[in-house]
């Protein structure tokens, strides 16, 4: 662990609260705040210099140019703080949407999230806490290290997981290589081995890339929203349930029938919990509307606090199309025009005025991203439940896999301008060591040991 | 009646191999009395295995040795009968040397040195146990009674401990070449509390020249123009006649013959106990375990200038005699091959590296120290590195100064030496370039500016050449910020140029500095935009180049090595209770009781001791200083 660059944390909780608090301690907190805000209401260049410590400003958290929220700043100069060091403190809005969104402008200018008890760590290192604090921060940080060590790998999908460890073997297997060759030039030759590899590097990036998406809010499980998929039979209900059941991004629990027994799965999609209600008949026949009758139909677009309405535009336009759009009139909903990769036929004019609409399909994925967008704006607005270590467990991932995307552009940067080959493998050991952080894998004699297990090394 | 003869020396050396010699040289070098014990006077300094010095990372550990004032480099430059850079074609930080030596000729200019250097005795004895009192050495007996009384002692026995040949079911007790084995001296540090362990390494057959047919060969010649390995030398002091080696292959039918015998093998059939290296293992290893391969390397390299022995490279082996033969004459250019010496594998007893401080002393026994293969390690290079810093550190240890340590972002010395003391080893330990994680500050072409200064202020470099070194660094420092202030104007003469190297011309002013970084081109191949260039040695204009063009992983190296100091500069206390710090994990408890870190730095390295241990650590080593304070 790195004691001397800034750290970063929102160190209020992340519930409901009415503002919330973002922290940052190191030599460079002044910097970071000089790159984030901007006081007063005429916008003017911050510099910490020229106030005193223990001072708040009014003004406002800017990130390229745009507006963020309004906000004010307290800077604390070292050793006056509580980590002894330079610290600030942005107070911004409610709502962890935003304090996330500041934290992440704030680690990305130049701070690192802070690991669990770092902050108190600082402070007792730095000498502000007394001798008989130290057993308890030494508590703190076992217990918290373990915590969060615990949660982040349990949090992990069985899936995500196994995705993470495939990929890092693979980085390991060319790091391997190339390591192999460099060590023993005459029973290996790299020839153009990375030239080779770049394409399956640029594949990992874009894998990483899909990956991090999926964490940007984070998992949380909330309350959830009431919802309910409707359409004629065969449009296509069934493949996008199976759809977003299988995608990575959505965790999918099985609700058994105790107390809310109309509940069939819960997923969440960007920490937006939907409990889906009665897709028994979706699953059974794709038939809904005709085995159960519109009555139930009715009942169930009532019991939903969300309607995801499908259309399949590969057919015409018909009239039970019609009478189904006209049951959402007035609901929470959300238009899947499906099958957008055949061939069109159906007139979607009068569909598309609809406030929310995507074009979609199951086979290409198409819309998902935008449909998963659209559940933010509709539901995380602000007012949700947050449970704190989960979503520090997803920023933390998330600025891992960041990381790590970085290392191996640099890596495809390098294999295009034709850096030698001991740099390269010098960046995707870099991008193994980040993805190792999610999976709790740490590097000890990995590499050694996979050259040996994979090459025949020596005279 | 008392018949004991007893001496009186500073320090004793006990075995005269690679470790060995550098340490009793630099000892008597600094002043000190010193005695150094061999099985047989003839084999000093020899090579039992491979006849070559150098190679990937062992290269930059010769290199480093000769920067800090060791011999090995010296040595080699007088001996070598073909020399190569290897990995010229990748970055410069694995850029690494290798030398074929004349192995007669290797061990007699070694010995030559040896009996030249004041102060130091060479005398043929087995030492049958080591003399302690109260944890602290006091000096050696040999088999013949005799004492030798010592301030420190420098333990390099290689691989001569209760050493036992196996060739088949040929089972000798002896070392390499029949050499006397030391079958007292283990049970002797047993009894001192030391852990003994077994690892096992081999060697391959040695063959008449005269019986090989070359023609079915590809042969590989030195380079023509030749580094040096000690920064003393120049090209034009060392160049001389090279000697080929060849290169050949096995083939399905080799895989074969060792296939159908591997029940005869003694590493198959568990005669052999020892743990072998997995860097090189004997060839029936490799078929064995890489069986999709069809076919291995074989390097057929000469053992000297005035001998007819070829050493088999890439087939080691402990496969009887019979197998041996059919074996190797199944491989081209060698179907009517004469053995020599057969191959053999050798068991010895070692250490466990774990026991010593990073000084190289053990933790239990002050002023006993070990180096080379006793440790755990396997090679001349690794050997000689460590006898250097044992020999070092037995001085300061007499003189009651503060160890030197080389760390990991000074030298692949330290990296070595910090891996066995830290991590200790399950098989003999070989260099490797991927174990450095600072090897882009570690090139085999900065060793000087690594350690020169260090070799200076201990003594073993003298006036002169730390003179010349300091030369050197100005003309490197002249010539870079030279180069930055060199500015080009495009033009047509110019642009030809670039576009003949395939780079992208230029349309406005730009850096000499900009232009050398474009991986297209080079120092030398920017000279004709570079008017006022001086003509330089190649060895600075290296060094000005590999500054320039990899200046961003450079600096990011060494804002790694700040940290890695950072925490290394954070002491644990000698005395640390590790059992009484509640909050570490019971295997981090144990690990840190073992080795004993000096620092957090070191602490944090060690298997087994997570994270979040290392924090509760530095938390706790605080709250006693504070404590300290209060007091």
């Amino acid at each position: 662990m790195n004691d001397s660059d800034t750290i970063a944390a929102i160190s209020t909780s992340l519930g409901n609260g009415g503002i919330h608090i973002i922290r940052i301690s190191g030599s460079d907190s002044f910097d970071i705040i000089k790159k984030v805000f901007r006081k007063g209401k005429l916008c003017r260049e911050f510099d910490a210099d020229l106030y005193d410590s223990h001072t708040i400003h009014y003004g406002y958290i800017y990130h390229e140019n745009k507006c963020i929220d309004e906000v004010m700043v307290s800077i604390f100069k070292a050793p006056d703080s509580y980590t002894r060091e330079d610290t600030a403190e942005i107070n911004c809005h409610g709502g962890s949407y935003v304090a996330k969104r500041i934290l992440k402008i704030v680690t990305d200018s130049g701070a690192r999230l802070s690991a669990p008890g770092e902050f108190t760590k600082r402070s007792f290192i730095n000498g502000r806490i007394d001798l008989s604090q130290a057993e308890a921060v030494m508590d703190i940080i076992r217990s918290q290290n373990e915590y969060s060590l615990m949660a982040s790998v349990n949090h992990l999908k069985g899936d995500i997981k196994e995705k993470i460890t495939n990929i890092r073997d693979a980085i390991l297997y060319h790091i391997a290589y190339i390591e192999a060759a460099l060590d023993d030039p005459e029973h290996y030759q790299l020839g153009n081995y990375v030239t080779d590899i770049k394409d399956k590097i640029n594949d990992t990036i874009n894998e990483l890339t899909l990956l991090n998406k999926s964490y940007d809010n984070g998992r949380i499980i909330n309350e959830g929203i009431t919802t309910a998929i409707i359409g004629k039979p065969n449009v296509g209900k069934s493949s996008f349930l199976n759809f977003i059941m299988k995608d990575d991004r959505a965790i999918v629990t099985d609700i058994p029938g105790t107390t809310r027994d109309i509940i069939e799965y819960s997923i969440n999609i960007n920490n937006i919990t939907l409990n889906l209600i009665d897709t028994a008949g979706i699953h059974d026949t794709d038939d809904h509307i005709e085995k159960i009758g519109i009555e139930k139909t009715l009942d169930v677009i009532k019991k939903a606090q969300l309607i995801i309405c499908m259309f399949d535009i590969s057919r015409e336009f018909d009239k039970e199309d019609e009478y189904i759009l006209s049951l959402i009139n007035d609901c929470n909903s959300i238009i899947l025009l499906n099958k957008s990769d055949s061939d069109k036929r159906m007139d979607t004019e009068n569909i598309k005025t609809h406030q929310r609409c995507i074009e979609f399909s199951t086979v290409s994925g198409e819309g998902y991203d935008e449909f998963a967008n659209m559940l933010e704006d509709m539901f995380l607005k602000g007012n949700i439940n947050i449970e704190n270590e989960t979503y520090i467990t997803n920023i933390r991932h998330t600025e891992s896999i960041d990381n790590s995307i970085k290392s191996l552009k640099l890596v495809v940067e390098n294999i295009e301008s034709g850096m030698p080959e001991d740099l390269i493998s010098i960046d995707m050991l870099d991008a193994y060591n980040y993805l190792g952080e999610i999976t709790g894998d740490t590097m000890s004699d990995d590499l050694i040991d996979k050259i040996f297990c994979e090459f025949c090394m020596g005279k | 009646m008392n018949n004991t003869l007893e001496y009186n020396y500073d320090v004793v050396v006990v075995g005269a191999g690679h470790a060995g010699c550098e340490a009793a040289l630099c000892v008597a070098r600094l002043g000190y009395k010193t005695i150094i014990f061999t099985v047989s006077i003839e084999s000093i300094a020899m090579m039992p295995c491979n006849p070559n010095i150098g190679g990937t990372s062992k290269g930059h550990l010769v290199r480093e040795i000769d920067a800090l004032g060791g011999q090995m480099g010296i040595n080699i430059d007088k001996t070598f009968i073909q020399s190569r850079m290897l990995n010229k074609s990748k970055g410069p930080a694995v850029h690494s040397l290798r030398a074929q030596a004349d192995k007669k000729n290797y061990s007699y200019q070694m010995r030559k040195t040896l009996e030249n250097t004041c102060g130091l005795d060479i005398k043929q004895a087995e030492i049958s146990s080591i003399i302690t009192e109260d944890n602290q050495i006091k000096g050696v007996r040999t088999t013949s009674g005799t004492i030798y009384y010592a301030k420190a002692v420098i333990l390099c026995t290689g691989v001569y401990l209760k050493a036992k040949c196996i060739s088949g079911s040929d089972i000798s007790y002896t070392g390499p070449n029949g050499l006397s084995a030391a079958n007292s001296l283990s049970q002797s540090l047993i009894d001192n509390g030391i852990e003994i362990r077994r690892f096992k390494t081999g060697t391959p057959a040695r063959v008449d020249k005269r019986t090989i047919d070359f023609s079915k060969m590809n042969e590989q010649k030195g380079d023509e123009t030749i580094t040096p390995f000690s920064f003393t030398n120049k090209e034009e002091d060392i160049k001389r006649e090279q000697i080929s080696c060849w290169l050949t292959y096995t083939n399905e039918r080799t895989h074969d013959i060792i296939k159908n015998n591997i029940d005869r093998s003694p590493l198959y059939s568990g005669v052999i106990e020892g743990t072998g290296p997995r860097y090189c293992p004997s060839i029936e290893d490799k078929v064995m375990r890489f069986s999709d391969k069809n076919r291995h390397q074989v390097f057929i390299e000469p053992e000297g200038e005035y001998t007819n022995e070829m050493y088999v490279g890439g087939m080691s082996t402990s496969l009887p005699e019979d197998v041996q033969y059919s074996m190797y004459r199944s491989v081209p250019g060698l179907e009517n091959v004469h053995i020599v010496r057969n191959g053999y594998a050798i068991e010895y007893d070692c250490i466990n590296p774990l026991q010593l401080k990073q000084s190289l002393e053990f933790k239990h026994i002050s002023g006993l120290f070990a180096a080379g293969q006793i440790n755990g390690s396997s090679g001349y290079e690794e050997a000689a590195a460590q006898g250097l810093m044992a020999g070092i550190n037995s001085v300061m240890y007499i003189r009651g100064d503060k160890p030197v340590i080389i760390d990991r972002s000074q030298g692949y010395m330290g990296v070595l030496i910090d891996d066995l003391v830290t991590k200790g080893t399950n098989e003999p330990y070989r260099m490797m370039t991927s174990r450095a994680e600072y090897r882009l500050l570690l090139r085999q072409d900065n060793a000087d500016q690594r350690l020169t200064p260090t070799g200076y202020k201990l003594g073993l470099i003298d006036e002169e050449r730390y003179r010349a070194y300091l030369n050197k660094m100005d003309m490197i420092r002249e010539e870079h910020n030279r180069i930055k202030e060199v500015h080009i104007s495009p033009s047509k003469e110019v642009n030809d140029i670039l576009e003949s190297y395939n780079t992208t011309p230029i349309t406005t002013g730009i850096s000499l500095e900009e232009l050398i970084r474009r991986p297209e081109l080079s120092y030398k191949k920017t000279a004709p935009f570079d008017k006022k260039r001086k003509i330089l040695d190649d060895d600075i204009t290296e060094q000005v180049e590999n500054m320039i063009k990899y200046e961003g992983y450079i600096a990011r190296q060494i804002r790694q090595v700040e940290q890695y100091r950072k925490m290394e500069r954070k002491l644990i206390p000698e005395d640390i209770d590790y059992n009484s710090i509640g909050n570490l994990r019971l295997e981090a408890v144990q690990k840190l009781n073992q080795v004993r870190p000096v620092s957090i730095g070191q602490a944090s390295r060690i298997s087994g001791v997570s994270p979040a241990d290392v924090t509760v650590l530095l938390v706790y080593v605080k709250s006693l200083q504070k404590e300290d304070k209060n007091i």
